[in-house]
């Protein structure tokens, strides 16, 4: 066919032959999650409420339109989330029609397990890497969707798309399985299952650019406003728990935003004007510190903060 | 007040501009090798670093002091170079994806440390790479490790390769180094069969030609890696190559909607396209391309699309969907270029699993045409791939794939072959032929029914050359079909005079009751021949 010698035709912005990284990398994300939902019995997604899980959902949707997204989503609640995130939640998945399930540790939370008490590794432990295992165990799931991505840091950087988890749930990185082109290997045995992280090659600044370019709806706090919190050195500590206690002076009223979310004791705000998403983008360009270095304390699941932590990184 | 608004408005202004840019932006995927001395580690971490892309608190990271007065210096490797901390942890990066973008593109490297398992991991990484950097030491020459990764970037077909003439600062800038080497390196491109290539002198450590061009290498008048990473056309896309969609899923939400969802793997489609339907044949009409956004009027790879057609085809998952005039082969037998990735070697015969595009099926390599010794290049006669092993293989399938020639198409010309038993990938494949369509399918069955000194006979005959056999008294037809399929000789005692069966499981009568005749009526010679 002479395709060569027709005029261009506009898909977007671009030629019908140059994609931008964008669309290239929503093709691939699209690709992953039609490939999941094929080939698994009972996939999940892991909604963590953050940016880059409703990234994942505007994917989700736009992978299975005009359809509806054929797998549930879950929520692992610490019972510490922000009360903006826990509505944000509420209101976002009640008005896409998603079915949402949501699982605590209630054995643990009852217990009076917090992050102050316990520390924050095994508060962790148990709230989140137990409660996730709980829930896909109880569920059955084979297949749970993640919002990781590889440029987080150093140790997600040789991540799979599709991560193979033992009986156990866990994590072998010596024995992960090579994966060439986009074959993916969906086999596994009874009781083994595959994390799958479709935004594995998207960077921090393609999600808030892809946020911005497709409108989609993020939790409020991560825009700057007046917010109180406990000023202590260089970090803001959310008070929204009544554990989390200042000294005299440390609490005030900070014009800033949380450019990560997780949990309200352990996740610190920044300083910061950016009430709008092209503010947040300057700032991201300009600031040029990585996400995670804002966090009070980071808390991982596949524990490779342990050894940033052991390397004196924080 | 009315300054800082300007500043403001300025600000805005910028970052509208900014991110118009950035959506302009396109994306170029490459792959580098190359272990802890070559300086791949430091020439990363210069492209990120000079290009902006690193952030301060990894940079405080790195920074060393170096005592006394002297400005402290970056160690550029640390910045990328997680091979050393991983090796202390005792963990193995196989292989480690990275990011940075320009002003013109956003770049995606997987990069492999190349000390071990290179081969398995530089073809993971060589297969969904636009481009490939090989570093050569200027120093050494072109070494075993520089071999190794041109003649992967060729088998992987990576359309474009930069070698890069690393260390220049170590022989004092010399343009005759650089001739010397440029010619080795055509050498061996002819050797291995790359196509096309480049050639850049550099340094990574002291930043001559990465970013910015180099006064200390007047003679050399192209661009820096950067300049030549952020212009080359990124090729291989295949927007204009034959139209292939691989059907991962039929969308079906009411009954008045019937879509086929996939990403295209290779060129271009517009409503109003004649398609045919794979494996049946069938031919329809594009009716619309869907997608979230909006019904486009042209769509080409790699988008994910779901189309739908003007007539009801039955079409699903594994099924592919093409353009008519140039259709992929439909066929159960192929010869390919294949990795071994596992520990547990290639077993001929052996059953595994093939996937293909968004097909599954059971598969057997029938034969090993010759293995490539990495080091050398030259070819070996072989029976078996151990792991890292890379060789030709002929492989059968027991439900015919949509396979097109790798150098044509990487995402219909790939696959991945998987143990049944262990779940694990264990091979990858890139299809270099279509064979004559296997006919085991239509091998009358060798089954044979004999008094019980006779079938003694005839099994020991038989096991002598190499046959698969099995020795029962039961006479149902059922079971022996199921032997046949499992290509097995089967010999069956009776006490009536000696009969062979044939094609329709009817038994006939062999003229002589003698192992010759019998192993004559049971073709055995000429199968032999055949494998």
């Amino acid at each position: 066919m002479a395709s060569a010698t027709l005029p261009e035709i506009p898909v977007y912005n671009d030629s019908a032959s140059r994609l931008s990284h964008l669309k290239q990398l929503e093709a691939e994300s699209i690709h992953i999650f039609r490939e999941v939902a094929s080939e698994f019995e009972k996939p999940v997604m892991l909604y963590s409420i953050g940016k880059d899980s409703s990234v994942m959902l505007r994917l989700a949707q736009k992978a299975f339109y005009p359809g509806p997204i054929p797998f549930p989503l879950l929520h692992v609640d610490t019972g510490y989330k922000f009360r903006e995130m826990l509505e944000f939640r509420d209101n976002y998945t009640r008005e896409l029609g998603l079915e949402l399930l949501v699982w605590r540790n209630e054995g643990a939370l009852a217990e009076g397990a917090n992050p102050v008490k316990l520390g924050t590794q095994r508060c962790c432990g148990l709230l989140k890497t137990t409660a996730l295992l709980d829930a896909l165990r109880h569920y059955g799931f084979d297949a749970a969707f993640g919002g990781a991505r590889r440029d987080e840091e150093k140790s997600r950087a040789k991540e799979r798309i599709y991560s193979f988890r033992d009986k156990a749930g866990q994590w072998d990185p010596k024995a992960q399985r090579p994966e060439l082109w986009n074959l993916y290997n969906s086999r596994i045995g009874p009781g083994e299952s595959i994390r799958v992280f479709p935004l594995s090659n998207w960077t921090e600044l393609d999600i808030w650019h892809y946020i911005h370019l497709e409108d989609i709806p993020i939790v409020p706090l991560y825009f700057a406003k007046e917010r109180r919190m406990l000023v202590r050195g260089d970090s803001l500590i959310p008070t929204e728990q009544s554990f989390v206690q200042g000294l005299a002076g440390e609490e005030q009223m900070v014009r800033c935003r949380l450019r990560s979310l997780g949990c309200s004791p352990c996740t610190g705000a920044i300083r910061s004007d950016a009430d709008t998403l092209p503010k947040i983008i300057a700032e991201l360009v300009s600031f040029r510190s990585s996400e995670r270095a804002n966090r009070v304390i980071d808390h991982d699941q596949d524990g490779s903060m342990e050894i940033k932590k052991r390397e004196g990184y924080f | 007040m009315s300054l800082t608004q300007t500043a403001e408005e300025q600000a805005a202004f910028e970052i509208e501009e900014f991110l118009a840019t950035e959506q302009q932006k396109d994306l170029l995927r490459f792959s580098t090798a190359g272990s802890v001395d070559d300086g791949k580690s430091t020439l990363i971490g210069r492209l990120l670093y000079d290009s902006r892309n690193v952030y301060e608190d990894h940079v405080r990271s790195v920074t060393r002091s170096s005592g006394g007065s002297a400005a402290p210096s970056i160690d550029f490797a640390l910045l990328t170079d997680g091979l050393r901390a991983e090796r202390e942890q005792g963990i193995t990066i196989d292989v480690a994806y990275r990011f940075f973008s320009t002003a013109r593109r956003k770049f995606i490297i997987a990069d492999t440390p190349g000390h071990e398992q290179y081969t398995r991991n530089m073809a993971t990484g060589a297969s969904t790479a636009d481009l490939a950097i090989i570093l050569v030491d200027a120093r050494k020459g072109i070494l075993t490790q520089s071999r190794r990764h041109a003649y992967i970037a060729a088998l992987l077909g990576i359309p474009r390769v930069v070698a890069a003439i690393n260390k220049m600062d170590l022989v004092d800038y010399s343009e005759e180094v650089f001739d010397r080497l440029s010619r080795d390196f055509a050498a061996l491109a002819e050797r291995v069969g790359l196509a096309s290539y480049e050639l850049i002198p550099i340094s990574a450590l002291e930043g001559d030609n990465v970013v910015r061009g180099s006064e200390r290498m007047p003679w050399y008048e192209g661009p820096s890696l950067l300049e030549y990473l952020e212009n080359v056309e990124v090729a291989g896309r295949n927007s204009e190559a034959p139209f292939r969609l691989p059907v991962q899923r039929v969308m079906r939400p009411d009954q008045n909607f019937r879509g086929f969802a996939g990403q295209i793997a290779a060129g271009t489609i517009r409503p109003g396209d004649r398609i045919v339907a794979l494996p049946s044949g069938r031919t329809s009409l594009v009716e619309r391309i869907v997608t979230f956004d909006r019904d486009l009027k042209s769509a080409s790879a790699p988008l994910s699309v779901t189309l739908t057609l003007e007539d009801e085809l039955d079409i699903s998952r594994g099924d592919l969907i093409a353009a008519v005039d140039a259709q992929p082969a439909v066929t159960n037998h192929f010869a390919a270029s294949a990795v071994w990735l596992h520990a547990q070697p290639l077993a001929l015969h052996k059953r595994y699993l093939l996937k293909h595009a968004s097909h599954v099926v059971s598969a057997r390599v029938r034969a090993v045409r010759h293995r490539v010794n990495i080091e050398t290049l030259e070819t070996q006669a072989a029976t078996a791939l151990e792991l890292n092993g890379i060789g030709e293989i002929e492989v059968e399938t027991d439900r015919p794939i949509l396979a097109d020639l790798y150098g044509e198409s990487r995402m219909t010309g790939s696959f991945i072959l998987i143990d049944p038993a262990s779940n694990a990938t264990v091979g990858a494949g890139m299809i270099r032929q279509v064979l004559a369509t296997a006919v085991d399918e239509e091998q009358p069955p060798r089954i044979a029914l004999a008094g019980r000194a006779l079938v003694e006979e005839l099994e020991a005959r038989l096991l002598e050359l190499d046959y698969p056999v099995v020795r029962t008294r039961v006479t149902d037809h059922g079971i022996w079909r199921a032997l046949h399929e499992a290509k097995v000789v089967v010999l069956v005692e009776t006490d009536e005079s000696p009969q062979v069966v044939t094609g329709d499981f009817i038994p006939e009568p062999v003229a002589e009751a003698s192992v010759d005749a019998l192993l004559a009526a049971l073709e055995v010679g000429n199968a032999k021949e055949r494998v």
